[in-house]
């Protein structure tokens, strides 16, 4: 009998560790041979554990299971209480073009040939065969752009790198997804490491650099396992080798090192402070040198790119956001994960449709797109397009793709306060408007929450000085938040003045 | 002194095995970190003079991250996510409970040592919130029941 039991994350968070050796002493108990698949998580986290079952149908999903559901896995399967059927028919999974995602939750995410089975290495193969310049055209055509928030070409980025001087480049991979709402890094490297290791490696032949580096968040234990054990399996098999290899660095607990300069110091073992820009990064990046910093997600998007063609990619999408995007839906939602799809889905469509509402069963109030940084969108601008620019026109951003949904319990005015404590809390101090305006930012909304009305004109001063001031997005982008707030939820703001009053 | 003498041993094997490597002040951290529980102060001097840093620039270093400690923490970590997708979910009401229960602040220890709380800023397990982890391990729906882990 072969057993898929996810050894992602949220799964395991929800108990699938304990499940895979209950799974695993039931089966000894009965005398039957039981084979567990620690594989990625399909997405669907409300669904978590999602043990699935292969059979001659196919994979059979049951979710979400409990220790006391798997005694009945050795009966019959159909009359199973979790039994939710063959899971690539689920709503969730035939909804979802998986591009990025094709192989999570469905591969064992160590085995090699498991990979290679599902169309991995396919693309970096290729780009064997082509020259640098090549490369980068190709990606470039796909309109691929930077995943992790900031929405840059790729493509552009790799050719500046490539056309770049220097002896020694790097492609630095950026997996601190610090965040709330965004777990596609996470994801991706539990649950297909390999793709993230191909992508970097085609990275490598475009720019010409021999040396790659990963740096994920020391939050996520379990992407740091996984990651570390695929890079040594694929230097076993000579997908890394002295052509170009990587290493996995670990972050420390600095919100700001997910900014790429920040990052790029912590790389180097200093203070993760934000550097001015100019230099850019990709002439003179780590230790001085040209160097690529990507998204996860933009690098694990390259493989299907190269495999497939720019011009696959490019057809999904809208507008200048080409290609697909993991929605990552989380908060207060009913139907909570990860659903990858093409650009231009409305918010609303997102929120009530895929997402089925709030967990709660109370009206949705707000959504917090793109993580800490990301403006809160009232229902009443439910129909904008899911797209960089789309977002843009209404003063929001998509970041990382992450949706915090809240129901109408929540406070907006404090929720506007925790994104100035955040931010206090985790600006690197480099620059004024962030480091100081965050404090007085803090102060100056508990006066609003006082009753004092005058400090609406004050935050509205402060939050235009660091969105215009500050070195990079953590003090730029913290008054999206906070101004979204005042904007779109004037009431929870006048309560406190009626309440002093 | 017995023990500092072990200390150095031990960070003078931390810092033999991580020569040669780009930038590589933070993995040496994380490895003392491993070893001793935290980074004693007494680490820093033998740490620059490897790297050829000054005392400063390693304490600057130690001093900047959230995941370094200057002394031990208690006998279990108990880390409770408290961005905002947790917070839709009552990540505040169950944080209060809990500091409630356990007589501390956010960065306290319990003063018979059995545990440190710390807030943490994401796990990644924003669809399942709110998230905790406890001596390393993870909890999503995390509830006060949480506190039955770190009883003993």
């Amino acid at each position: 009998m072969k057993i898929y039991v996810p050894l992602d994350s949220a799964a395991v968070a929800l108990g699938a560790d304990k499940l895979a050796e209950t799974i695993v002493a039931e089966g000894a108990a009965r005398g039957v041979a039981v084979q567990i698949v620690r594989n990625g998580s399909r997405g669907m986290v409300w669904l978590e554990p999602l043990v699935e079952v292969a059979t001659e149908a196919g994979r059979v999903g049951f979710g979400p299971m409990t220790v006391a559901d798997v005694p009945g896995l050795f009966g019959d399967l159909g009359s199973h209480p979790k039994a939710l059927g063959l899971v690539e028919d689920l709503p969730w999974m035939k909804g979802q073009t998986r591009l990025t995602f094709a192989r999570v939750g469905v591969i064992d995410p160590l085995s090699l040939e498991d990979y290679r089975a599902h169309g991995g290495l396919v693309g970096l193969d290729r780009a064997k065969g082509m020259t640098k310049a090549q490369i980068v055209a190709e990606v470039t055509d796909s309109g691929l752009r930077g995943r992790g928030g900031a929405g840059f070409p790729t493509g552009i980025k790799w050719k500046t790198v490539s056309e770049a001087a220097g002896d020694q480049k790097y492609i630095v991979c950026n997996a601190d997804e610090g965040d709330s709402a965004t777990f596609a890094d996470r994801m991706l490297m539990e649950g297909d490491p390999f793709t993230l290791i191909e992508g970097m490696a085609i990275a490598g032949l475009a720019c010409g650099s021999t040396k790659g580096y990963v740096y994920i968040r020391s939050e996520y234990p379990v992407a740091i396992r996984v990651m570390d054990a695929a890079v040594k399996i694929a230097r076993d098999a000579k997908v890394l080798g002295p052509a170009f290899d990587m290493e996995i660095r670990v972050g420390a607990g600095a919100y700001v090192c997910g900014e790429e300069t920040s990052l790029l110091n912590s790389l180097e073992g200093k203070r993760g402070v934000v550097r001015a820009k100019p230099p850019l990064p990709a002439l003179q990046g780590f230790m001085g040198r040209p160097t690529v910093v990507n998204n996860v997600i933009s690098l694990a998007s390259v493989p299907v790119i190269m495999a497939k063609g720019a011009a696959y990619y490019k057809d999904f999408g809208l507008g200048r956001s080409r290609g697909t995007i993991p929605l990552q839906i989380a908060g207060n939602v009913k139907h909570g994960g990860l659903y990858e799809v093409a650009f231009g889905l409305t918010l609303g469509q997102i929120v009530n449709e895929i997402g089925g509402g709030t967990a709660s069963g109370r009206p949705v109030k707000a959504v917090q797109v793109g993580g800490p940084l990301g403006a809160w969108f009232p229902p009443s601008l439910f129909d904008t397009p899911f797209g960089y620019e789309e977002f843009g026109a209404k003063d929001g951003l998509i970041g990382h793709a992450g949706l915090t949904i809240a129901d109408d319990s929540i406070d907006m005015l404090q929720m506007a306060r925790f994104a100035m404590e955040f931010c206090a809390i985790e600006s690197c101090g480099k620059c004024t408007p962030c480091r100081i305006g965050a404090v007085r930012g803090v102060e100056t909304l508990d006066r609003l929450a006082a009753g004092d009305a005058s400090a609406i004109p004050l935050i509205t001063d402060l939050c235009n000085t660091m969105k215009s001031g500050s070195l990079c997005a953590l003090g730029g982008f913290t008054p999206y938040p906070v101004m979204s707030a005042i904007t779109h939820f004037p009431d929870d703001f006048a309560r406190a003045k009626e309440a002093a009053e | 002194m017995l023990d500092s003498h072990v200390h150095s041993d031990r960070i003078a094997e931390i810092l033999e095995a991580h020569r040669g490597l780009e930038g590589p002040l933070l993995p040496i951290l994380h490895a003392i970190q491993e070893a001793f529980g935290h980074v004693p102060d007494s680490a820093v001097p033998q740490i620059a003079a490897a790297l050829t840093l000054s005392k400063a620039e390693v304490h600057g270093v130690i001093s900047f991250y959230h995941d370094f400690r200057a002394a031990p923490a208690g006998r279990h970590v108990l880390k409770l996510c408290r961005a905002e997708a947790c917070q839709t979910m009552g990540a505040d009401a169950v944080a209060e409970r809990i500091k409630k229960a356990l007589g501390i602040d956010w960065h306290e220890t319990t003063a018979d040592g059995r545990v440190t709380l710390e807030p943490v800023f994401c796990l990644g397990l924003c669809a399942c919130g709110p998230a905790a982890m406890v001596d390393g391990r993870l909890v999503g729906r995390c509830d006060e029941s949480v506190l039955a882990e770190v009883a003993k």
